[in-house]
C-alpha cells in the first residue's frame, strides 16, 4: 500500500518535474527571441522599429492576459493536431509552452533593460553587428537575471503544471486531484502538497547560486 | 587627417528643438593630441560621438583620411569603427568577462584566431601595465585600472584614432595624470592621433598639443594652449584657468580700507595672461621700482614657458614709485586691480 503510494508520487513528481523544465526550455525557445526583439525594436534602441515593437507587445499581451486554464482547454484542438491527444505529460508541454512564452518575453526583456545603456554604446563603437550585440554583450551582460527570470518562470510552471493536472495533464497535480481531492486520501494530499514546496524551494534555491555564480559585477 | 565640417545637432524631446551642435568645424592633424574642452551641457559627448557617428549628424561631414564617414552604410561604418578606439568617462567595461575576455573583445568580433588573440591580449595588458590583472573581473579593479582596461581593449584592432570621452573624468587627480601620461605614451610610440573631451583644464596643459573651447553647441576658440590663453583670450577659456577671485585673508588684513589715506598701502591683484614671466614681474617691482613689496597670495601656471594666474600683492613703496609701477603695468598690458589700502 504504502510502496504503491510512493512509485505513485514518485511518478507524479517526475512528470512535474519534466514537464516544467521541458516547458520551461520550449518557453524560452519561443520567448528568448521574441524578448530580444521586443528590446531591440523598442524606442531609441539598435532596431527602433516602433510599428513591429507595437504589434509584438499586443500579441505578447493578449496571451498573457489569458487565464493558463482557459488556454489549456481552448488550444486542444491544436494539441491534438500537433501531439496526436489532448492529454497526458506531452500534451500538456504545448499549452505550457505557449503560456510560458510571453511572459518569458516580457522577463527577457526586462533582463535586457537593465544592461547598462554604454555598453551597447561601445560594441557599437567597436564595430559589432546587432547579432553580436546580442550574442557578445546583451545576453552574457544580462545573465545573471535570465537565470533568475528563469527561475521564477520554472517555478510559475510547477504551478501551472499543476493546474493542467486537474485536466488530464498528468503529474503531482493530477495524482493530488484524483487520488486526494476524489479519493480522499489525506496521506496523498498531503504528500503532494509537500513535494510540491520542497521542489519550489529546491529550484529556487538552484536558481539563487546559479545567479550569484555568474554575477561579478 | 580629420577634418569635421560644419557638423550640426539638433536634438527633440517633449516637442522642444534643442541645438546641441552648431556648425562645428574643425581638423585634427595626423599624431596630434588634440583637447576640446567645454563646460558641462556644451555639447562635448555629442561632438565627439559625432566623429565615429554614434550620434548622427543632420547636416555637415566627418572626413576621415578623405572618407566621409557620414555617407557610408551601416557595414562600411561598422568597418571604419574598428580602426577608431574609443574610451568612456565611466570605463563601459563588461562586467561578465575578465580582463583579458574585455580586451579581447574586439578581436573575438573579427574572428581573430585564437593564439593571435592570445598574443595581441598579453601584449596590450603589458602595454598598460596590468598584466597581473589579466584573470580579475572589473568589479575587482579601481578606477585606475579600469581605464587602463578600457585604454588596452580600444587599441586591441591597432586604431589610428582615439577618441576620449571625459576618460579622467571619474578619476582622482594622481590617476588622472597617470592615465594621461599613458595616452601621451601611447601618442607617442603607437603614433595614435588623440582627440579627447573635458571639462578640466588640467587634461588639456598636461597632454594637448592642440585646444578647442566648445559653448553652447559652437566651437569659440581654436589653436595652441598658449595662443588662446596669450593676449585676450576667450572669456569661456578664461573661466578654466581662473576660477577663484583672489580674496584677501582676514586674519592679516583686518583693517583694509577702500579709500586711499596717508600711511596706507595697496594691495594690488595683477593677472598673469602669459606676456610676462612671474619672477620678472616681481624682479622688476623690487628693483627697477625700488618697492619693497609683501606677496601675499600666487596662483601661477606654467605653460611652457608663459606664465599664466594671479597675485595678491601688497606694495609697500613710497606712493610715487608705487604709482609708477601701476602705469608700468597698465602700458604692459598687466591687468590690475586695487583691492583695496592696508
Ligand atoms: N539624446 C539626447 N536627447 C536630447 N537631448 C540631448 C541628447 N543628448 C544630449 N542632449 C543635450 O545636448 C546638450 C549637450 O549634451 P552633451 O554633448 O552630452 O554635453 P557635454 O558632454 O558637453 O556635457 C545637453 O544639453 C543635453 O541635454
Ligand atoms: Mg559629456
Amino acid at each position: 500500500m504504502l510502496d504503491s503510494n510512493i512509485s505513485l508520487l514518485a511518478k507524479g513528481l517526475g512528470e512535474t518535474v519534466f514537464m516544467s523544465f521541458a516547458s520551461c526550455f520550449f518557453g524560452f525557445v519561443l520567448g528568448l527571441p521574441a524578448g530580444v526583439v521586443l528590446f531591440l525594436t523598442r524606442k531609441g534602441q539598435l532596431l527602433e522599429q516602433s510599428f513591429y515593437h507595437r504589434l509584438l507587445s499586443t500579441v505578447v499581451n493578449v496571451f498573457r492576459s489569458i487565464p493558463f486554464i482557459i488556454l489549456i482547454v481552448w488550444m486542444i484542438p491544436f494539441t491534438r493536431t500537433l501531439i496526436g491527444t489532448s492529454i497526458g505529460v506531452f500534451a500538456a508541454l504545448v499549452p505550457l509552452s505557449i503560456g510560458a512564452a510571453p511572459f518569458i518575453a516580457r522577463l527577457v526583456e526586462n533582463s535586457l533593460l537593465e544592461v547598462p545603456q554604454g555598453l551597447i554604446e561601445t560594441a557599437r563603437a567597436m564595430g559589432a553587428s546587432p547579432f553580436q550585440v546580442i550574442t557578445k554583450l546583451l545576453l552574457p551582460e544580462a545573465l545573471p537575471s535570465l537565470i533568475n527570470n528563469a527561475t521564477i518562470t520554472l517555478i510559475t510552471l510547477v504551478g501551472y503544471s499543476a493546474m493542467g493536472g486537474a485536466v488530464g495533464a498528468g503529474g503531482l497535480g493530477q495524482v493530488g486531484y484524483q487520488y486526494g481531492y476524489i479519493g480522499y486520501d489525506a496521506f496523498i494530499m498531503n504528500a503532494v502538497l509537500l513535494l510540491l514546496v520542497l521542489l519550489v524551494f529546491a529550484i529556487q534555491f538552484t536558481g539563487d547560486k546559479l545567479s550569484k555564480k555568474f554575477n561579478h559585477r | 587627417m580629420i577634418q569635421i565640417r560644419n557638423i550640426s545637432k539638433t536634438f527633440r524631446q517633449n516637442n522642444k528643438v534643442f541645438r546641441a551642435l552648431d556648425g562645428i568645424d574643425l581638423e585634427i592633424a595626423e599624431g596630434d593630441i588634440v583637447g576640446i574642452i567645454g563646460s558641462s551641457g556644451a555639447g562635448k559627448s555629442t561632438l565627439i560621438r559625432c566623429v565615429n557617428l554614434l550620434e548622427k549628424p543632420d547636416s555637415g561631414q566627418v572626413l576621415i583620411r578623405g572618407k566621409d564617414l557620414t555617407t557610408l552604410d551601416s557595414k562600411s561604418l561598422a568597418r571604419e569603427r574598428k580602426k577608431i578606439g574609443m574610451i568612456f568617462q565611466h570605463f563601459n567595461l563588461l562586467s561578465s568577462r575578465t580582463v583579458f575576455e574585455n580586451v579581447a573583445l574586439p578581436l573575438e568580433l573579427e574572428h581573430v584566431h585564437k593564439t593571435e588573440v592570445s598574443r595581441k591580449v598579453t601584449a596590450l595588458l603589458k602595454l598598460v601595465g596590468l598584466e597581473d590583472k589579466a584573470a580579475a573581473y572589473p568589479a575587482n579593479l579601481s578606477g585606475g585600472q579600469k581605464q587602463r582596461v578600457a585604454i588596452a581593449r580600444a587599441l586591441a584592432n591597432d586604431p589610428y584614432l582615439l577618441l576620449c570621452d571625459e576618460a579622467t573624468s571619474a578619476l582622482d587627480p594622481a590617476t588622472t595624470q597617470s592615465i594621461l601620461q599613458l595616452l601621451r605614451d601611447i601618442n607617442q610610440r603607437l603614433k595614435i592621433t588623440i582627440l579627447l573631451i573635458t571639462h578640466e583644464m588640467e587634461v588639456v596643459k598636461s597632454i594637448c598639443n592642440h585646444v578647442a573651447v566648445i559653448d553652447h553647441g559652437r566651437l569659440v576658440a581654436k589653436g595652441t594652449l598658449e595662443q588662446l590663453l596669450s593676449g585676450n583670450s576667450h572669456p569661456v577659456l578664461r573661466q578654466f584657468i581662473n576660477t577663484n577671485h583672489m580674496s584677501i585673508p582676514q586674519e592679516l588684513y583686518k583693517g583694509v580700507k577702500e579709500k586711499y589715506a596717508e600711511g596706507l598701502f595697496p594691495l594690488v591683484e595683477i593677472e598673469l595672461n602669459g606676456n610676462i614671466p612671474f619672477e620678472k614681474l616681481i624682479d622688476t617691482i623690487y628693483y627697477h621700482f625700488q618697492i619693497p613689496y609683501k606677496l601675499v597670495k600666487a596662483e601661477v601656471e606654467y605653460l611652457g614657458k608663459a606664465n599664466f594666474g594671479k597675485l595678491l600683492l601688497h606694495l609697500l613703496g613710497t606712493d610715487k614709485s608705487n604709482e609708477n609701477a601701476i602705469q608700468y603695468f597698465n602700458q604692459n598690458n598687466i591687468k590690475n586691480t586695487i583691492k583695496g589700502y592696508a
